[in-house]
């Protein structure tokens, strides 16, 4: 049986190779996919601790948690296809600029 | 009824600042002089009434102007004794002046002459306020009023800078005055909690006559110095001798008959506070006559008849404030009201010379008038003579009562100071009598300027006297200034001297008349009989000095012009600093006027406003501008940038929570 430690490194380690993936990663897609990764890394804090502390309410942060991370992809890859057309490139570093 | 008064005068105002351009000259002119015998009419029969109440005043509060708290001041008008005959002369006359101007100002177009109509019923509008304003304040408005009227006219033809400029410096030496009188009220408030001229007396008078700087001395001592500046006194008299670059109408009627005298009448009408400080009674005192004989000297001199006539008027209001400096407020506002008369007579007939003339105001380019223009002549005639008070006229008694009671105070220095002036008052006027209408005609005029004028005008080719309109005023207030004297001729020589104990109850505190009796009533037989025999000794001084001042005068600019020219010519320095005016403009403009220039530009605008002001503002901005062009640094647009300072950020924080 895992204790609550277990599910909070494992929290932890996600959290990294999200954050991880947002600072290395040049590729729009990936990025969006890196942040995916550290929300639900957080989710798995909030349901873990949940648990551990026997009440529900880490439970219904994930559901609200979860339903901004779909709104959050749905408009994020808008943008991403958006920035792509205009660029023909997926590089972070090409949108330097507010306005062109 | 009462309000009717400034009223009428102020309809007329209306309607020629709204529909007077588009009627004619007769129609504007003719609804500005007929408002103002209508409110003559009105006057005569308020004072008719007046003198039927009981406690002679009629009081009217017109509207709640300021409620307060404690400052309850009403839109009161009340008529006593002394306002009453303030209101006689300031629409008698100035109805009289009113026709006169329909002709004077004729050249003028419809537009004009509808403006020039519209502010002089304005100004008797105001002037009306200031004589029967119940309060301080209520007077304030009628005193600001006319300031403004006064420039406005002054400034009249303001296409010439020299009368735009004399209006300005009009307005703005009498506001240096009447910030005293603001003060004065102010401290008068904060001293008897109230304005209103009857209650403030009835406090002052229970109060101990002020034997050391005291605060009535202070507050009658503000109260005089907004006198200077309306009555043009030492030092604030600059302002008048420039304002008569306005038509000569409106020097009779402002400048000479009534508003310059509303120092005098404040005066009388603050005469309770004015009793219980010695002090500044003796301050008006030596100020009026002090500036009787340095105007007295000034007109001598002077070549423009107009402002001959103007240093005549500063003397004579000199005069009239050494009468309120000895306390004879009655002999005061006497020939206040005399000096109305023959002065605007005399104003109105220099305006019939320069009518004639085209214009011509120097002296030495006239001369033997008095064929040409008889009605001018006779009628200016006779306001010399009152003026030099010669027995008789109205100018007599009422010169004479002040010279009088001045003596009779124990002031001997100054009663002697102002028999000099009234000696010098008979030179300059038949100097200029001589000057203008007697000896060889000068040929010019009646060619060259004339003519050359009438060109261009295309009427009369001769010098003609004053039409009907100009003519009637002249020979009214030549009556009046005839007769005018004989409501104070004094108990000396039989009289009954009935304008004092008219005027008297307005100088007291408001009591059932008779608490104290004129002082004249004698203690004594003796008594009286010698006061009888001091005051005609010394009205026989006085016709003496009137004698041969017009002698000297006939002596010097009569039969031996040559002998003036040659007197003038051995004490150059004198002469030149009466021509010069004792220089005063240029000390004035030395000592206050450059000063307040240098400081302005110096450091209120350099410093101050564009150093200070300016540089607060452009200050904030550049500090901004700086600060942010540092800040823009960070805002690379890189979100990666951002990502990682909002991440760096968060691990601080936790860092700091978890380890502290």
């Amino acid at each position: 049986m895992p204790s609550l430690n277990h599910f909070l490194v494992l929290s932890a380690v996600l959290f990294s190779i999200g954050t991880a993936g947002v600072f290395l990663r040049r590729n729009l897609i990936t990025i969006l996919l890196s942040i995916e990764i550290m929300l639900n890394a957080v989710n798995l804090t909030f349901v873990a601790v949940g648990r551990f502390l026997g009440t529900v309410d880490g439970q219904i942060i994930v559901f609200f948690v979860i339903t901004v991370a779909a709104a959050e992809a749905a408009v994020g890859l808008a943008i991403v296809i958006a920035l792509f057309r205009h660029r023909e490139t997926l590089s972070p570093d090409a949108f330097m600029s507010l306005k062109w | 009824m009462l309000t009717l008064i400034p009223l009428l005068p102020f309809i007329g105002f209306l309607f020629n600042t709204t529909l007077g351009r588009r009627v004619s000259k007769r129609v504007s002119g003719g609804i500005a002089t007929a408002l103002m015998f209508a409110s003559f009419g009105v006057s005569v029969s308020v004072v008719g009434r007046m003198l039927g109440a009981a406690d002679h005043a009629l009081e009217q509060t017109v509207f709640e102007w300021i409620p307060s708290g404690d400052l309850n001041i009403p839109f009161t008008l009340r008529v006593d004794p002394l306002s009453a005959l303030m209101t006689l002369v300031v629409t008698g006359i100035g109805a009289l002046i009113h026709l006169y101007s329909t002709s004077y100002m004729h050249d003028e177009t419809d537009s004009e002459f509808a403006r020039y109509f519209s502010y002089l019923n304005l100004f008797a509008a105001f002037m009306l306020v200031l004589v029967l304003g119940a309060s301080l304040p209520v007077m304030f408005v009628g005193w600001e009023g006319v300031g403004l009227c006064s420039y406005l006219l002054i400034g009249f033809w303001f296409q010439k800078p020299s009368a735009a400029d004399a209006g300005k410096k009009a307005f703005v030496v009498n506001r240096v005055g009447d910030v005293g009188f603001l003060l004065g009220m102010l401290l008068t408030f904060d001293t008897f909690g109230t304005l209103d001229f009857q209650r403030v007396a009835a406090v002052a008078a229970s109060m101990p006559v002020e034997a050391s700087l005291g605060t009535l001395t202070i507050i009658t001592l503000l109260l005089f110095v907004g006198a200077t500046g309306k009555s043009a006194q030492i030092p604030l008299y600059v302002w008048l001798p420039d304002a008569m670059e306005g038509p000569t109408p409106v020097s009779a009627l402002i400048h000479a008959a009534t508003m310059v005298t509303a120092g005098v009448y404040m005066i009388g009408r603050t005469a309770v506070l004015f009793s219980h400080a010695p002090i500044t009674l003796d301050v008006v005192a030596v100020v009026g006559v002090a500036t009787a004989l340095m105007a007295g000297t000034i007109g001598l001199v002077q070549t423009d008849i107009k402002r001959v006539l103007a240093y005549s008027t500063v003397s004579q209001l000199g005069y009239m404030f050494l009468a309120m400096g000895v306390g004879a407020y009655a002999a005061g506002i006497f020939h206040l009201y005399t000096h109305a008369f023959f002065k605007a007579l005399l104003f109105l007939g220099s305006g019939a010379v320069i009518h004639a003339l085209a214009g011509e105001q120097d002296l030495r380019r006239m001369g033997g008038l008095k064929r040409e223009l008889p009605v001018t002549y006779w009628t200016f005639l006779v306001g010399a003579l009152a003026i030099a008070g010669v027995p008789l006229l109205s100018g007599f008694f009422s010169k004479d009562e002040i010279l009088f009671r001045t003596y009779a105070s124990g002031r001997r220095v100054l009663w002697l100071v102002a028999v000099v002036t009234s000696f010098l008052t008979a030179v300059y006027m038949f100097r200029l009598v001589f000057l203008a209408f007697h000896g060889p005609a000068k040929a010019g005029y009646h060619h060259e300027e004339a003519g050359h004028h009438h060109e261009e005008a295309g009427r009369h080719t001769h010098l003609h006297d004053a039409p009907a309109s100009m003519a009637i005023p002249l020979i009214v207030l030549a009556i009046g200034s005839i007769f005018a004297g004989y409501v104070g001729v004094p108990h000396a020589l039989s009289g009954a001297n009935r304008i004092e104990s008219f005027l008297e109850p307005s100088f007291g505190v408001h009591a059932p008349a008779s608490h104290e009796p004129a002082e004249a009533v004698p203690e004594g037989a003796s008594a009286a009989h010698d006061q009888t025999s001091l005051e005609l000794t010394l009205m026989g001084v006085s016709t003496v000095v009137a004698l041969t001042g017009i002698g000297v005068a006939a002596f010097f600019f009569l039969r031996r012009r040559d002998r003036a020219e040659a007197l003038a010519r051995r004490l150059p320095g004198v002469h030149r600093l009466l021509l010069n005016k004792y220089r005063v403009d240029e000390l004035y403009d030395a000592v206050i006027v450059q000063p307040i220039k240098r400081l302005s530009a110096g450091l209120l605008w350099r410093g101050v406003d564009a150093g200070l002001v300016d540089g607060a503002v452009n200050g904030v901005g550049a500090v901004v501008r700086s600060a942010s062009g540092a800040m823009r640094r960070l805002q690379t647009g890189s979100v990666r940038a951002y990502a990682a300072s909002l991440f760096f950020g968060v691990v601080v924080i936790l860092g700091y929570f978890l380890w502290r």
